[in-house]
């Protein structure tokens, strides 16, 4: 019975992570009216509306009124609508979130931040516009100091639900070449996976920055997924399918989650503690991983404990 | 017997041209074609007025002619399809008749009927010998299909060949022979190879584009129709031929080969032919060098006149072997209208082409648009210019939704069947509007400008003078 307990609470933690909304986050540059009006039907699980890069200095307010409009206006489906706002070091990042905070955007993603402060500056600032507000931030790592301080990071708001690498800008901080084979972000890759695990957040990949290049593509999402990020970032539309179909489960995953399920079920009716399914053990660890993949294909998993 | 005719000048004298008649020309030299103004330039020099001008397209490049509209020169135009300078001048009512819009398949259908009387017909041949037999695929002009050519070759009373490749009795292949040819004239060049066939037509990388194809392409796999012997034609750009992209996706990952891919050619249908995806290509036009090279080689790559492509009056047509055709639109109207001869703003802008015959012809027509370009609705209350009427088209592709004719219930069937949303397309008109709000209605004058004849000689529409 003590087991079952546990596995309840675990299941409740997990829900945050399990709900997979974010396999593909494609940037739009916020700026562009024909682009954010199409932005919900490009086949990004979450889109990032950039004030950051995207925007010129001299267009910052005109690009943030139009994104106050279009996310007001354009409804989406099955969509999330995030907004990457200007970093904490220009005079710009603050308005964005004064003028956006409103606006039904689901998230922001905040570049370059490299210590827990930043975020807790952030996380202070949105609590004060929008008191109680169920937006949440993504950060976005992209130097040397910030992964080092990743778990710090992480673990300084709630209102985190993922973490972002930005492996262009990390590249150039520490000196080294970005190829496409990526060892020179192997570390860093590895580091932050393992800080969201252990914050129980979701863990996004720097987007793949040739855009002709699909197989480079396919083999980074392949790289990216096996080192335990759940999504990657993506610059172009003709991305999002691939990262989109990289991250689904295979449908041997999903029939293998679904028989863990089944056998694990009986086991809580039977009272059974150790189960087993096609000759190997099924312990907690396993049931958990089944529950992730059913929900990340959006299967309702009505596995409970009374 | 001698043909040959040293220039377009005596030509035009040898066969008579006179106040009042009808020259016709084909579009196979695109937007190169020298042919068509030359003509009408030395026929504009001979002081001849009143001369109805037969074209089965008229493009960009044609601009200059606009002068001998205003000249009296010409005086009507018959044609399937306009853009460029000509079209502006014929929506501003300069033109002194109404212009007669057809089909690429009403167009033979009225020659060799006669209800359309070509008394000279100008053929630009990218080779030709002494007698006038000509092809389209040799030569620093080649075009590759002849296809347009055809009927105005075996009915006008005098055909004259205009050609800039000579070459020794007799050529070969022929696509039009000497028996129906009264002149040849040598020419230094009948066209600019630029503008006649592009490099390679390449898949489109706009986002939304594909969005839709990929739309397209379920949609096509849910009628059932994705199936071994499978015969299809897309457009050559856009969604359209981005939808043949991802059909041929599916058809490889299925092993699905199919019987035979038709239209204006492009290097992608040829690359399928030679994968063995098609059978073959029932070609009337070629759009690229690729198209050009594979129909001079490839016997399973076929020249067709527009006749079999498309005349409804013929005893068969091939329109109607057609299982799909995706088409494009500038606008679509609630009941499933299409047009696609007028801009927004009601200026002409294109035409038919073989849009309503292939609608007419296929087992599955569907025309794809973005529901909004710029800041416009594409789904509308009611289409400008009704060009292939809602009857024959069984499913509008937006971006932003599927909506299918409700007289296609089976196709509503399978396609919810296929986990495939269906909307009302009111629903699409009012989400478009919902985004850009509702557009003012444009303002038309009272003059009509041009008519819209549709396949079957049955004029269906007219187009207006925009205020």
């Amino acid at each position: 019975m003590q087991l079952k307990q546990e596995w309840k609470q675990q299941l409740v933690d997990t829900e945050r992570t399990c709900n997979y909304m974010r396999k593909t986050m494609l940037f739009v540059p916020g700026n562009n009216p024909a682009m954010v009006q199409n932005a919900g039907i490009l086949g990004a699980s979450t889109i990032i509306f950039d004030l950051e890069d995207a925007v010129a200095q001299d267009e910052k307010d005109a690009a943030r009124n139009l994104l106050k409009n279009a996310l007001e206006t354009i409804e989406v489906v099955n969509c999330q609508r995030t907004v990457r706002i200007n970093s904490l070091d220009t005079p710009y990042w603050e308005n964005d979130i004064l003028d956006l905070a409103s606006s039904g955007v689901d998230g922001f993603v905040v570049p370059k931040i490299e210590k827990a402060a930043d975020i807790e500056r952030v996380d202070e600032l949105l609590e004060k516009v929008l008191p109680g507000n169920e937006i949440y931030l993504i950060p976005l790592i992209e130097s040397a100091l910030g992964v080092e301080n990743v778990f710090e990071i992480l673990k300084a708001s709630k209102k985190i639900v993922a973490v972002f690498f930005g492996g262009e800008d990390y590249t150039a901080n520490i000196g080294s070449l970005r190829t496409k084979e990526g060892k020179e972000i192997f570390y860093a890759r590895n580091k932050i996976v393992n800080a969201a695990a252990a914050c129980n957040v979701e863990a996004i990949d720097t987007p793949f920055t040739d855009v002709n290049d699909l197989k480079g593509l396919e083999q980074d999402v392949i790289t990216a997924k096996s080192l335990g990020f759940s999504g990657k970032s993506a610059i172009s539309p003709n991305h999002c399918s691939i990262i989109q179909n990289g991250f689904y489960p295979t449908d041997k995953e999903i029939s293998y989650a679904k028989d863990v399920i089944e056998v694990a079920e009986k086991a809580s009716v039977e009272g059974k503690g150790v189960i087993s399914l096609y000759g190997k053990m099924i312990d907690k660890p396993i049931v958990l991983r089944a529950i992730k993949v059913l929900k990340s294909v959006g299967m309702e998993c009505d596995f409970t404990y009374e | 017997m001698n043909k040959q005719i040293p220039s377009i000048k005596e030509a035009i004298l040898k066969a008579g041209i006179k106040d009042g008649m009808t020259i016709s020309f084909h579009h196979h030299l695109r937007n190169g074609d020298y042919v068509l103004n030359n003509v009408v330039d030395e026929i504009s020099k001979l002081g001849i007025k009143d001369i109805k001008l037969a074209a089965s397209a008229i493009f960009p490049v044609h601009g200059q002619i606009v002068d001998r509209i205003m000249d009296g020169t010409i005086s009507g135009i018959d044609t399937n399809y306009m853009s460029g300078p000509v079209a502006e001048a014929v929506s501003s009512g300069l033109l002194k008749e109404v212009a007669v819009f057809r089909t690429h398949g009403g167009r033979p259908r009225a020659i060799l009927e006669r209800s359309l009387i070509i008394d000279v017909a100008f053929i630009a041949a990218p080779s030709s010998d002494c007698m006038g037999n000509i092809n389209g695929v040799r030569g620093k002009s080649a075009c590759g299909s002849l296809g347009y050519a055809f009927p105005d070759a075996t009915m006008a009373k005098k055909v004259v060949i205009v050609t800039d490749n000579m070459v020794e009795y007799p050529n070969y292949p022929i696509s039009i022979d000497e028996t129906n040819v009264d002149y040849v004239v040598a020419v230094d060049s009948i066209g600019d190879p630029s503008g006649i066939v592009s490099g390679t037509t390449s898949v489109t990388r706009d986002p939304v584009a594909h969005v839709i194809a990929r739309k397209t392409a379920d949609v096509i796999e849910a009628s059932g129709l994705l199936k071994e012997g499978i015969s299809f034609q897309t457009g050559a750009g856009g969604a359209s031929l981005a939808t043949a992209y991802y059909l041929r996706e599916k058809m490889r990952s299925k092993g699905i080969k199919g019987s035979f891919g038709m239209g204006g050619i492009t290097g992608f249908y040829v690359e399928m032919l030679e994968e063995g995806l098609l059978e073959n290509l029932i070609d009337v036009q070629c759009f690229d060098l690729e198209a050009v090279e594979s129909i001079r080689n490839n016997p399973k790559h076929l020249e067709v006149s527009s006749s079999f492509y498309a005349n409804p009056s013929a005893k068969s047509c091939a329109v109607n072997k057609l299982d799909v055709v995706v088409l494009g639109a500038t606008e679509v109207d609630v009941n499933f209208n299409v047009n696609v001869l007028t801009d927004s703003n009601g200026n002409i802008m294109g035409g038919s082409g073989g849009h309503s015959d292939t609608a007419a012809g296929a087992k599955l027509t569907i025309v794809v648009a973005n529901l909004l370009r710029s800041r416009l609705p594409i789904v509308v209350e009611e289409v400008i210019a009704k060009v292939t009427p809602g009857e024959t088209v069984d499913v509008v592709v937006t971006d932003k939704g599927v909506a299918v004719n409700p007289k296609r219930q089976d196709l509503i069937d399978l396609f919810n069947k296929a986990g495939i949303k269906v909307v009302d397309i009111k629903e699409l008109k009012n989400l478009a509007e919902s985004i850009s709000g509702k557009p003012r209605k444009i303002k038309l004058t009272e003059q009509i400008v041009a008519k819209v004849e549709y396949r079957d000689g049955e004029i269906i529409d007219y187009v207006y003078k925009p205020e």
